[in-house]
């Protein structure tokens, strides 16, 4: 059987994978982490199971984010400050509320709310099941409304 | 939960700075093993395609390369990857070919498509020299199988690299213009342009 032509991948999941990488980085981060994300699908292309590769991009994008996270304790400290548009505060707000999430708690609301992974798939990721993934997520989104003062605009 | 409800809004995906950026990274890594970009010329929207050894590929579905990509994946590798920069030097050969700016192809070719008597007839075909023509008779008599005819004139119809491989100034005996993969209004203009 033959593979699909790798742009097609790129084009189905570049805004997705996007969506992950800027809501927990800066925007140069989130570069970084996007082109390391598809690099490493294009390395591992021969051998990705067609039927999975969108659940594997979300969760090396994740994955990729986080350590970046961890390489800088910037967070999002690299955008320049003097430009404080509200779209933008709210953007900074959501980054810092997401790392600030427990772990499992980011994970499902990344996996599933941004990632658009079912919570199923969400579970096949993370090794867990799928109510449990419901319920990180449902506690996380909680949490992320505490933590940007019950923002809803 | 519906999204919307969530405090999740993210700027949208500057996709094309992003393209850009993994295209540079893979080619730096060496798994980009096929570039594509693609051309709008006088004879149509082209797609091209090159591999590390050159220019590939040229069809003229640049418009709706899926079918094309399809079959680059199936017959050269997947790891295909919109990158204009590595076919910046080619399109711009192509353009100087199309606008008679040029007399030959300026630039390296990757002749992994063409096999076999296809290969055999590739070769013949950039033998003929800028401005002229051959019949599909003469090229099967150059390639050594003066009755293949008929296959000559399927080798050039999918010759990989129309326009930079002349498989144009291929016409009938009787001087009809016979077929071509960018059809007759472009086969015709690419004579067109060499007899100035």
């Amino acid at each position: 059987m033959s593979r699909a032509p790798f742009e097609s991948i790129v084009e189905a999941h570049g805004a997705r994978v996007w969506r992950v990488c800027r809501a927990l980085l800066a925007h140069a981060d989130a570069e970084d982490a996007w082109s390391e994300t598809f690099l490493a699908a294009l390395e591992a292309y021969p051998t990705l199971d067609p039927a999975r590769i969108e659940g594997w991009l979300v969760t090396v994008a994740h994955r990729r984010a986080v350590d970046v996270l961890r390489r800088s304790s910037r967070l999002v400290a690299g955008e320049p400050a003097d430009r404080p548009a509200p779209e933008r505060a709210r953007d900074l707000d959501l980054a810092r509320a997401l790392a600030a999430l427990p772990q499992r708690q980011r994970e499902a609301v990344v996996l599933h709310h941004l990632g658009g992974l079912p919570f199923l798939d969400v579970a096949a990721q993370l090794g867990t099941s799928s109510d449990a993934v419901r319920r990180a997520s449902s506690d996380g989104v909680r949490r992320l409304r505490e933590l940007l003062g019950g923002a809803d605009a | 939960m519906p999204e919307h409800e969530l405090p999740l809004a993210v700027p949208d995906a500057p996709l094309d700075a992003l393209r850009a950026r993994l295209a540079a990274d893979a080619a730096g890594a060496g798994l980009l093993d096929v570039a594509v970009r693609t051309l709008d010329t006088r004879v149509g929207a082209l797609l091209l395609a090159a591999t590390e050894r050159g220019l590939v590929s040229v069809t003229f579905d640049g418009e709706h390369p899926d079918a094309t990509l399809e079959r680059l994946a199936r017959e050269l590798s997947p790891r295909i990857l919109r990158a204009p920069a590595r076919l910046d030097a080619a399109a711009r050969a192509l353009e100087a070919l199309v606008d008679g700016r040029a007399r030959a192809f300026d630039g390296p070719l990757d002749l992994a498509l063409a096999r076999g008597f296809s290969r055999e007839v590739v070769e013949r075909l950039r033998e003929i020299p800028y401005g002229q023509t051959r019949s599909y008779a003469q090229v099967a008599a150059a390639a050594g199988s003066p009755r293949a005819v008929r296959a000559v004139g399927t080798a050039c119809r999918r010759n990989p690299l129309p326009i930079a491989i002349p498989c144009h100034r291929v016409v009938r005996s009787d001087g009809s213009l016979g077929q071509y993969a960018g059809g007759e209004a472009a086969k015709r203009l690419l004579l067109a342009v060499e007899a100035g």
